[in-house]
């Protein structure tokens, strides 16, 4: 598209000079770099706040709770806990439910109005914000930052840089160690750090979040939302003409044109052409040539335009949040309007009911049973049918537990063989142990006959779990001898 | 690279030309694309050339291995100089060191305890339990079947019904003692059915009928049948008077010191019909007839002269597999009385 654009700009020859910079900005490939400024405003404000929101990636893990801390995704050990919660792999198809319902968020946002979780929320947006900011601290304005990195190798040149790079990097590495302390104790993490003590995985981790983090957010910067970001890429996707996005009101503002004599011309639009919506963008772009990939919809054009419009005595809002159908004098439908609204709602409730069925559901003693499969019965001397189950029981409990088998169902006169004798159950594992049941051969009548099983703690009977399964026999019940 | 130019845009295109305007851009990839595509290059000669891929006599690598910080694996033959240098084949040395160190402290107490003291401590049962499965499937489930379900004998045997290749040990029938002694000593020492054949002591009309009241005892209330079935009664009558009972007992409940089996039971070694009940009884088993039965479990634990375990499977291979048997379902207590019996390879019913 910037192809076609910059050719057609070739063609119109007066008016080259004054979009030659126009032209610079459009082609955004990482050669230039993009040193955007930083003006104040209502966008801005708020995406202070969500980015501190990040505040609790850095420093949530160092909470406790009943002495532990209050949430650790124990991957190690294979179980997350979540403040009281435990979740072992078992009841890890909730986490898929999680993934489920931050989707559909997402894409539900998305739908209504854009990209709201790159602009405020995204990780790539904050930290590049905080390092533009610790670069803006250090090297000076736009301007004298362009010059400085025009400007030939000084000592001045080196200390500024340096420095400038010491604390990005510094600020990586507390990232790649806040990233870790999730996942194993926060405190005895840190004492290893200290001691050099770090196991091969977690010097791993911290060193790749480490230069992915400087590297991302140093160097790459906006090129990670224009070319790596696949969200970026399907978004499109998700928005119509009735999505609500930052957008430059083209009736209003054409033909742009500048101020002459600091009085606008009559027969011009509103937009002055001052390039401050290009100015302060953080990925480069012109919001002025439509919706495009590279806009994150940060909302920081409409303060840059806002101000301008306040200067030159103008109505706000010449860059707001507008769908394509309000820009363009369509009738607006309501968020409720859209059946999309429903099912994206409808499959968020669903994913929500899930995991709170699956959290007030977790039980702290599982049971599963599998039936012998080869071979599915065996016959003893007695011409009684024999079954043998595989048992799993999970004790998800922080104590260990005895406990009794029992079985509900099944055949008349069945015995359970040994199953007298308590199993114990270590608290956080899975023990696994052999039942046999036996029956009469005379009773079994049927190939298939449905059997629960129940395991009791000893000591707590209210503490049980049942599975069903089934006891499998002969063909027919004269088909007791073999072949 | 090429004269051609899209119209439109200016941009150089390879020249080909589809339906009437589409064409091939030959626009350069960018230049981080390419620098990485060069690196990768390199690195692949680099890495082929370090890492233990091309047997270089000079640098020696492929056989000692890349160096890496930090790792210190000895190896019979190489040098201690090159013990940090990364090969497979001492990472896999290494990780066999790791596991066999976990097993040690089992398999040391293995060795001095009876199969019996195993069955009664837990952790080891089931320490035995896991090993043995792996024995089981190598050394034994040709025969017994996977997971001693039994396997239909095949090959030369199979036109004449031979039922079972080797009993099932799932049950609880034991042609030799179902005790977790019974079982060790019928692993090592292995087991001989015998049977002999009885087409020339007894007529055609006698097996047949002895046929008929083997089958019926199995039955339930099958004795009774005698009183009912003329052909059964003969049988009875023939089995009471010839040396049936010497092997199978008078009450026909077979003798675990001979291997005999149990013939009142529902478990069959061979076919179980009459007419392989009759087969078995004219030919006998391990007759030497050259239609008789075969049924003979190998010995499995052999010694030289000076002792040394010279066969496939040691003493505690065959504690494992014996205490892996017994916890099919079928052993029995040491305080029970001795039931009918058998391990391995047995006499007829
Ligand atoms: S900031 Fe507003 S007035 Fe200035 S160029 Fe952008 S749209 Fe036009
Ligand atoms: S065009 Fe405006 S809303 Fe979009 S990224 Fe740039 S500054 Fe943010």
């Amino acid at each position: 598209m910037s192809e076609a654009t910059n050719k057609q700009l070739d063609n119109s020859s007066n008016v080259t000079d004054i979009y030659s910079e126009h032209i610079e900005w459009a082609t955004n490939l990482g050669e230039k770099t993009i040193h955007a400024k930083r003006a104040p405003g209502r966008f801005r404000t708020l995406k202070y706040f969500t980015e501190s929101l990040w505040l609790i990636f850095f420093f949530g893990a160092y909470l406790r709770w009943n002495g532990k801390q209050a949430v650790l995704l124990d991957v190690n050990n294979r179980q997350f806990h979540i403040f009281n919660i435990t979740i072992l792999p078992q009841d890890i198809w909730m986490v898929s439910l999680l993934l489920l319902l931050m989707a559909m968020t997402l894409f539900a946002v998305t739908s209504v109005a854009s990209r709201v979780f790159c602009g405020y929320f995204c990780f790539q947006t904050a930290w590049v914000d905080l390092f533009t900011w610790i670069e803006e601290k250090i090297e000076g304005n736009p301007n004298k930052r362009h010059k400085l990195d025009a400007a030939p190798l000084s000592l001045h040149k080196i200390r500024v840089k340096a420095t400038k790079h010491l604390i990005w990097f510094a600020i990586a590495i507390f990232t790649g160690i806040s990233f870790t302390v999730w996942f194993v104790d926060a405190h005895s993490y840190w004492d290893d750090l200290l001691h050099f003590h770090l196991s091969a995985i977690e010097k791993a981790t911290l060193f790749a979040f480490t230069m992915g983090t400087y590297v991302l957010a140093g160097f790459l910067r906006e090129q990670t939302c224009l070319w790596l970001c696949p969200y970026a890429r399907i978004q499109a996707v998700m928005a119509d003409s009735q999505t609500i996005l930052p957008a430059y009101d083209l009736q209003r503002g054409e033909p742009r044109g500048k101020l002459q004599k600091g009085k606008v011309i009559e027969k011009q639009g509103d937009c002055i052409d001052c390039f401050q919506c290009v100015q302060v963008c953080p990925t480069g772009v012109d919001i002025r040539d439509g919706q495009q990939l590279g806009c994150i919809t940060c909302g920081l054009c409409l303060d840059a335009c806002d101000s301008v419009m306040d200067k030159i005595g103008r109505p706000r809002g010449l860059i707001r949040y507008a769908s394509l159908d309000e820009l363009e004098g369509r009738s607006v439908k309501k968020i409720y309007q859209h059946p999309r609204t429903f099912i994206y709602v409808g499959i968020l409730l669903l994913a929500l009911s899930g995991i709170i069925y699956g959290l007030t559901h977790l039980g702290n003693l599982t049971l599963r049973v599998a039936p012998e499969r080869q071979p599915l019965y065996v016959t003893m001397s007695d011409g009684s049918i024999q079954n043998k189950y595989t048992f799993k029981v999970l004790n998800k409990t922080d104590k260990d537990v005895e406990v009794k088998v029992s079985a509900e169902g099944g055949i008349p006169g069945q015995i359970l063989v040994d199953a007298d004798k308590p199993q114990l159950i270590h608290h956080g594992k899975a023990a696994g142990f052999t039942v046999f049941v036996k029956a009469p051969g005379a009773n079994v009548h049927e190939e298939v006959t449905k059997i629960e099983f129940r395991v009791v703690n000893i000591l707590n009977p209210a503490m049980s779990a049942e599975y069903d399964t089934v006891f499998n026999g002969p063909e027919d019940e004269h088909g007791h001898e073999h072949k | 690279m090429s004269d051609n130019h899209d119209s439109a845009s200016g941009v150089p295109t390879s020249g080909h030309v589809w339906d009437d305007d589409l064409a091939d851009f030959v626009n350069q990839p960018p230049k981080w694309w390419m620098l990485g595509l060069t690196a990768s290059a390199i690195w692949v000669v680099v890495y082929l050339l370090i890492y233990p891929a091309i047997p270089l006599p000079s640098a020696g690598t492929f056989f000692k291995g890349i160096g890496l910080p930090g790792l210190n694996v000895p190896q019979p033959g190489v040098d201690a100089k090159d013990n940090n240098k990364w090969t497979a084949i001492k990472e896999l040395s290494q990780d066999q060191a790791e596991l066999d160190a976990v097993r040690k402290p089992f398999e040391d107490k293995i060795k001095v305890m009876t199969p019996a003291a195993i069955l009664a401590d837990d952790k080891l049962t089931e320490y035995v339990t896991r090993s043995g499965k792996v024995l089981f499937s190598d050394n034994c489930a040709a025969c017994h079947g996977q997971n001693g379900k039994g396997t239909f004998q095949s090959g030369k045997f199979a036109m004449r019904e031979q039922g079972y290749m080797a009993p099932i040990l799932l049950d609880d029938d034991w042609l030799y003692g179902g005790k977790i002694d019974d079982i060790y000593t019928s692993i090592s020492g292995g087991r001989q059915g015998m049977m002999v054949a009885h087409k020339d002591s007894l007529s055609a009309q006698q097996i047949d009928d002895v046929a008929k009241y083997v089958k019926a005892m199995s039955e339930e209330g099958g004795k009774d049948k005698a009183d009912a079935d003329s052909a059964v009664a003969a049988g009875k009558k023939v089995f009471a008077e010839s040396d049936c009972t010497a092997c199978h007992g008078a009450d026909a409940k077979g003798m675990a010191a001979m291997g005999s089996a149990n013939l009142t039971d529902k478990i069959w070694r061979f076919d179980g019909s009459i007419a392989g009940i009759t087969q078995t009884i004219t030919y006998g088993v391990n007759s030497g007839d050259p239609q008789a039965r075969v049924a003979i479990m190998p010995v499995w634990l052999k010694k030289d002269e000076q002792g040394h375990v010279v066969s496939k499977l040691d003493e505690t291979a065959i504690k494992k597999l014996a205490v892996y048997v017994y916890k099919f379902g079928g052993g029995q207590k040491d305080e029970v009385a001795a039931a009918p019996a058998v391990e391995a390879v047995p006499a007829a019913k």
